[in-house]
């Protein structure tokens, strides 16, 4: 795992985003039309993924993907 | 509903999955929808009538304390008085349970034919400013005839429970331990019905995280429990509790889409019902055959799950 395979799988999970604009320190909070439905297809991107289950609690501290990336090592660990 | 919050039918349909969900009429209660449910289904086959001698009713909106609502039901279908009647207050899992409670009383060969009916009103307990909800949810009946024959069979059930996920999935006020007062009634006054029956709450991310945890893990079960491999089965139909959720399942468990049945962009989520109006609506559409191994799954507030493998 690496964090340039994190940031392409939020690129192609979010039809939001122009793929190859998502930097490590990009604010995933900030892109446009955030919603709690966001927060849902992120908690079962990284399930899908890492197989790592995110806590509300921990994704309530997650704002950029660097965050996501670390949260993720830490419970893949 | 797009117009009161901001959003067009087909944004709604963007995030939730759905375009139509039934609502009932104002007066109708759960039994009710249950009731039109059983004569629709007993008008076709009319030869069950005087056989049934089990009558399960699930809803987790009973019409009273006492008696019991399969008991009105009863009279109301007109059924013989040798027979059963027994309520099951289930929400999401509760076809499964009802199944299974209908296999061993039938097996048991303490009963020769049950009619299962399983009917939710969730418009009833919806907040009118509650989009996620109002969004996903909508109001069914549905009924079903299972009879001891060699035509089919219902296989071995897997159960799971975690009562602390109350608080994630549950409705707030309406019954013997928090009662309506009038503070109540006045804080929802404006609301329809003043939310007499209760407020539904749900917390959406741990419905998915709960979800993606049991879901997967029950569908394993079931096939070891049953013997199956997961390729003889041709059809999975899970409670429908969402597009996300069904999707999100849908990958994680590696299930192909054509085996994946799913039926709720005109209705919804309707509860206790949605497993068998899929089963129904997939027979239909030609994707549920005689034969068929279909393996089912229910799983919401409780939190409760349970799931089995029927020969169909």
């Amino acid at each position: 795992m690496n964090i340039q395979e994190l940031i392409e799988h939020i690129e192609n999970e979010f039809d939001e985003l122009e793929k190859g604009k998502l930097q490590s320190d990009s604010s995933i909070r900030d892109m446009e039309g955030w919603s709690s439905m966001h927060a849902l297809i992120l908690i079962a991107l990284v399930d899908n993924h890492y197989d790592v289950l995110l806590t509300g609690e921990e994704l309530k501290n997650v704002f950029t993907v660097e965050d996501l990336y670390q949260v993720i090592l830490k419970r893949g660990t | 509903m797009g117009s009161l919050f901001g959003k067009t039918e087909d944004e709604i349909f963007k995030i939730t999955g759905i375009r139509n969900r039934c609502i009932r009429d104002e007066h109708q209660i759960g039994s009710d929808l249950g009731l039109i449910a059983a004569q629709k289904l007993l008008t076709e086959f009319p030869e069950f009538v005087e056989k049934i001698d089990l009558l399960i009713f699930c809803t987790e909106g009973l019409d009273y304390k006492a008696p019991t609502t399969a008991s009105t039901l009863h009279y109301k279908l007109g059924l013989k008085e040798d027979c059963a009647c027994v309520d099951m207050p289930m929400g999401c899992a509760g076809f499964v349970y009802g199944l299974s409670l209908a296999k061993s009383v039938l097996l048991g060969e303490d009963a020769t034919c049950a009619l299962f009916i399983t009917a939710d009103i969730p418009s009833s307990v919806i907040h009118s400013e509650d989009f996620e909800m109002r969004a996903i949810f909508g109001d069914a009946g549905a009924a079903v005839i299972l009879e001891n024959s060699h035509q089919g069979k219902i296989g071995r059930f897997v159960f799971g429970t975690d009562g602390s996920g109350a608080e994630n999935l549950n409705v707030e006020n309406g019954s013997t331990r928090n009662q309506i007062d009038e503070k109540w009634l006045k804080t929802y006054e404006n609301e329809p019905g003043k939310l007499s029956h209760g407020r539904m709450h749900m917390n959406g991310l741990e419905i998915v995280r709960f979800s993606l945890q049991k879901v997967p893990a029950l569908l394993e079960q079931v096939l070891l429990k049953n013997n199956v491999e997961f390729e003889e089965i041709d059809l999975f139909i899970f409670h429908q509790a969402s597009d996300f959720i069904l999707r999100s399942l849908q990958r994680k468990c590696k299930i192909p889409s054509e085996k994946f049945y799913t039926y709720f962009e005109e209705i919804g989520n309707t509860v206790s019902c949605s497993i068998p109006i899929a089963m129904r609506q997939a027979e239909l559409e030609g994707k549920l055959k005689r034969g068929y191994k279909v393996l089912i799954a229910g799983f919401g507030v409780g939190y409760s799950w349970g799931g089995t493998v029927i020969d169909y």
